[in-house]
């Protein structure tokens, strides 16, 4: 703490003065980065497939479907669920006068590229497979994880062929970090097979297998057979001063019954002929559950990024899954998934196809709708839902409203060093989500106080020449500009006319010493707004 | 909004008149303040402290001097016939006829999170659903609606303190890290017009968000929240967390530790109308130099807690609030070689009383030579908690159907009739 109190003074002015420079330009003029590349102009034809299911689910349900959103909007939606902030304005003025074709496609993929979206998405996708838990220290190493998952995602590596790493990995946590899915699950001296086996069956199938006993589907009527036959895929799992290694034996549990001890052979619960005949016991779960014909895997894989997309599953509870519909009658998901599978389980380009339909490009709001024609449309995804942000994205968001530049791998240490340690001790006192990470909830007291009256969101807002603030509240040639450029960075949209005129006057009345408390006022207020919190 | 705003501001601007004009008398009627209920008449309250780490059953409420097990610890005689406790504990021994000891509770984790979360909640980690600790339970029954500070607090730094769950989020604790340190963000950061200012601004840009999605923005509860943050900011009842209006002397009782001065929090806490309260002492987890740690704890814990009750018979308070001392285990009877005890769920005690409840009970016995590993009257985890449940009034057996669809019993225990009085 001593040294955290130190060093956030000195890397705050240290990392600010060194934007000095950069920020006192007139980002409208000076881009920063050249304009995205044109990418290859072919998206597969899955956007137009989903679109075409989305529009006649619609037409069947006779629901009213949203007109598309600002591009502005579905930017900042972009950032969000791929970077976890939102768009900076340096952003905001280069995607501004980018008119180039096919210029939402471009960004995404911009987006996708940036080192930002693989760190983000890791951490994320971290979650899933081990939780939050700290885990056994010295054999679990998250930050080794979660850097291999997003050298993983960077470039594009086959997700099917990241499954298999997790389950079937062995070697040292630090060498070779996919075991740490393995080893997060150490208790005391032993792996826990039922864990790994709970969470494979999360993570990769979408399935609680310990929740669905009063169920009637074939599949989620789980017997305590079918789990004991999972778990004993886990029985070979050793540690040896080599790390995790598959040592052949007995796989043995205490009968519930008779508390006597019984021998319990790997087994699947369907498909056993996916099985292959050879290799580790766990590389044969691996292959299994990642088997070209699972349909479950790979539905389960594009519903839990839908939800990471939109704050929500398209099928939810996202662990929880209903038995696929029958082949004849494909889903969403279906049609996904197939694609998925068929562009070689690529997680970018699983992505650019979600964020390209429809759901995803729709605006939050329907004009004249009421409430009950809103909720049909929500339901379908005629509309964009209405999701609260994540302690990380609430942060992120802050974080870059306070600068005009985009923060990212190429800002200075300090100011990453400052991200880091702000970021932690927001959330903190913010209060995390834990692995429930796309249940749905409202906000907090605490949380409400600590945007309102919190440190962080004070010295960050307070204007200085260094500043969002202060740039905006004395570099703006009109009024108006100023209460748009505030508008722009706090909400990536502008300010409609009354807003505009409100807060013109208040500026107007100002005199020249209390015009800055006035944008600081005004920047106070768009942080605290349900439009800052919520991704809509 | 606005409404709100301005008479949040009103409000306080005549507690500050009436403050600068030493005109207590003329504070707006608030009549605010639970305490103004006493004995049966109150609300019932939760206060827990949390022994973090696993403290020693043997260094506590259940020495067994003399014995290789018992280690250097002595015993103390108490009013309770019978009972002995620690001597490290001699305030505690004049009070504690007003609580019953459990001396065998049982648990199966004998991990630091796991059994935290079990010895909060009463189930046992579930990767599929996140369970209410005991003080969100409790919390969602208040029905005071004039308390306008958070319900469910938590005093102290706890690495893994009790979630809301499956209630939701609005149950989690709220958390005063240092209990010497000033509340932190429940002041406003610029002047009252200011303020105004910023929430007349506010007021424009939500109308334009509202438009065409007044249910969906509804249902995010923000203004909800907004308005309650709000009127903590400007309640009276912060008081109950500025320890200078208390007599140096009230203050010094309690020991001048963060966790003395957490208990003294508490008392003001519960006193305010807030429903559970938990204060955290850290530094159990001795697996070396386990007879040094546990004299440093005590003489934190050893005051802290006697004036706890002391204080709380004083007020009347006590009658209407369960004071529940416990940790995530015990430790072993067998001393290691660096003079520390490791993890024991197994045969592991606790202190429960006030709210109700029967005194001067002790339940259970561990095995003096340590051969046996079971204490006899084992008490499960769960049972402890639909006790203290039952004594608060809250329907423990209830089904809740959790977020998943799954049908859930708040606590699956069964009250242990030996506490409960005969009206409870």
């Amino acid at each position: 703490m001593k040294v955290r109190a130190a060093l956030i003074p000195i890397a705050v002015v240290a990392g600010v003065t060194l934007l000095v420079a950069a920020a006192a330009r007139d980002p409208l003029r000076q881009p920063r980065r050249s304009s995205p590349a044109n990418v290859t102009p072919t998206l597969s034809s899955a956007v137009a497939t989903v679109d075409d299911y989305l529009n006649q689910s619609w037409t069947y349900a006779n629901i009213a479907s949203a007109e598309p959103a600002d591009d502005l909007q579905i930017l900042r939606r972009l950032s969000l669920a791929l970077h976890g902030t939102i768009p900076s304005l340096e952003e905001i003025r280069q995607f501004q006068t980018d008119t180039q074709p096919d210029k939402l496609r471009r960004w995404t993929r911009r987006l996708l590229d940036d080192p930002r979206f693989a760190d983000y998405f890791a951490q994320r996708l971290a979650r899933v497979y081990v939780g939050v838990d700290e885990g056994p220290f010295i054999i679990f190493r998250r930050d080794r994880l979660t850097d291999w998952l997003s050298s993983r995602l960077q470039a594009d590596h086959p997700y099917d062929e990241t499954v298999r790493h997790l389950i079937a990995e062995t070697g040292l946590w630090t060498g070779a970090p996919a075991v740490n899915f393995v080893t997060s699950a150490r208790i005391d001296e032993d792996f826990d097979e039922n864990k790994l086996a709970g969470r494979t069956v999360r993570a990769f199938l979408g399935q609680r297998i310990d929740c669905a006993q009063c169920h009637d589907h074939p599949f989620r009527d789980w017997t305590q057979d079918q789990f004991e036959g999972l778990a004993a895929h886990f029985g070979e799992v050793s540690l040896s001063p080599f790390g995790v290694e598959d040592k052949p034996q007995e796989y043995t549990i205490q009968d519930r019954e008779t508390l006597e001890d019984r021998t319990v052979a790997p087994s699947v619960p369907f498909s056993p002929t996916w099985l292959p005949t050879a290799g580790t016991s766990r590389g044969q779960l691996a292959a299994w559950l990642t088997h070209p014909e699972n349909r479950r895997f790979r539905r389960a894989t594009v519903n839990r990024v839908w939800g990471l997309l939109f704050g929500r599953a398209y099928l939810r509870p996202v662990d929880d899954l209903d038995d696929p519909p029958p082949t004849d009658a494909p889903d969403l998901l279906d049609l996904l998934a197939d694609d998925f599978a068929a562009q070689n389980y690529s997680i970018k380009h699983l992505i650019e196809t979600i964020t390209a339909t429809r759901a995803f490009r729709a605006a939050s709001t329907i004009d004249g709708g009421d409430d009950k024609s809103l909720a049909a449309a929500e339901s379908k995804s005629a509309i964009f839902p209405l999701v609260r942000l994540r302690p990380e994205q609430v942060i992120g968001a802050i974080l870059q409203a306070a600068s005009v530049q985009t923060i990212d791998r190429n800002s200075h240490l300090l100011v990453r060093t400052i991200r880091l340690i702000r970021e932690g001790d927001f959330i903190r006192e913010y209060g995390d989500l834990g692995s429930d990470e796309l249940q749905e909830r409202g906000g907090t007291i605490p949380q409400r106080l600590v945007l309102m009256n919190g440190d962080l969101v004070r010295e960050l807002m307070e204007s200085n020449l260094f500043n969002s603030v202060g740039g905006t509240a004395t570099m703006a040639p009109t009024d108006e500009q100023c209460i748009e450029t505030a508008f722009l960075i706090c909400l990536s949209r502008k300010p409609t006319p009354p807003e505009s005129a409100h807060f013109v006057a208040q500026l107007q009345d100002s005199t020249d010493e209390s015009r800055e408390q006035v944008v600081e006022d005004l920047f106070w207020s768009l942080l605290n707004t349900t439009e800052f919190s919520w991704n809509h | 909004m606005t409404d709100q705003a301005s008479s949040c501001l009103s409000r306080r601007d005549a507690l500050k008149i009436a403050a600068a004009g030493t005109l207590s008398f003329a504070l707006p009627a608030l009549d605010l303040r639970a305490a103004a209920k006493r004995g049966p008449e109150r609300e019932k309250s939760l206060i827990t402290l949390w022994l973090a780490g696993g403290p020693s059953q043997l260094e506590t409420w259940d020495p067994h001097p003399g014995t290789k097990v018992g280690g250097p610890t002595k015993a103390l005689a108490t009013m309770v016939p019978g009972l002995h406790i620690a001597d490290l504990f001699p305030h505690t021994a004049e009070q504690i006829h007003e609580l019953s000891v459990i001396r065998s509770l049982v648990s199966k984790e004998g991990d630091h999170e796991r059994g935290a979360y079990f010895l909060k909640t009463g189930y046992r980690p579930d990767p599929t659903v996140t369970h209410p600790s005991i003080a969100a339970l409790v919390t969602q029954q208040q029905t005071d609606a004039r308390v306008e500070i958070p319900r469910n607090v938590m005093i102290g730094n706890d690495p893994f303190p009790g979630r809301g769950g499956y209630l939701g989020d609005k149950f989690d604790p709220f958390k005063v890290f240092n209990p010497q340190d000033k509340v932190s963000n429940v002041t406003a950061n610029v002047d009252d017009q200011r303020q105004q200012r910023r929430l007349s601004n506010l007021d424009i840009i939500e109308q334009s968000f509202r438009k065409n999605r007044t249910a969906a923005a509804d249902r995010t509860q923000h203004r909800q929240t907004l308005k309650r943050a709000l009127t903590m900011m400007t309640s009276e009842q912060l008081r109950a967390f500025e320890l200078q209006h208390e007599p140096a002397a009230i203050r010094a009782a309690y020991g001048e530790t963060s966790f003395g001065q957490g208990c003294l929090m508490a008392r003001r806490l519960v006193e305010t109308g807030v429903k559970a309260v938990q204060v955290t002492l850290d530094g159990f987890d001795t697996h070396a130099n386990n007879f040094d740690g546990h004299q440093e704890n005590a003489a934190i814990l050893d005051p802290a807690l006697a004036m706890l009750l002391t204080d709380l018979r004083q007020r009347d308070l006590l009658e209407s609030t369960v004071v529940l001392c416990i940790g995530e285990f015990g430790r072993t009877p067998n001393i290691n070689p660096l003079d520390g005890r490791d993890h024991w769920p197994t045969g592991f005690s606790a202190l429960l009383g006030g709210g109700g409840l029967r005194s001067g009970v002790v339940i259970g016995e561990t095995d003096p030579t340590g051969a046996k590993k079971d204490p006899v009257d084992p008490i499960e985890v769960p049972d402890l908690y639909a006790t203290i449940l039952a004594v608060l009034g809250v329907e423990y057996a209830q089904e809740v159907i959790t977020p998943i669809g799954r049908p859930l019993a708040l606590c699956e225990g069964a009250p242990i009739e030996r506490l409960l009085l005969p009206s409870t």
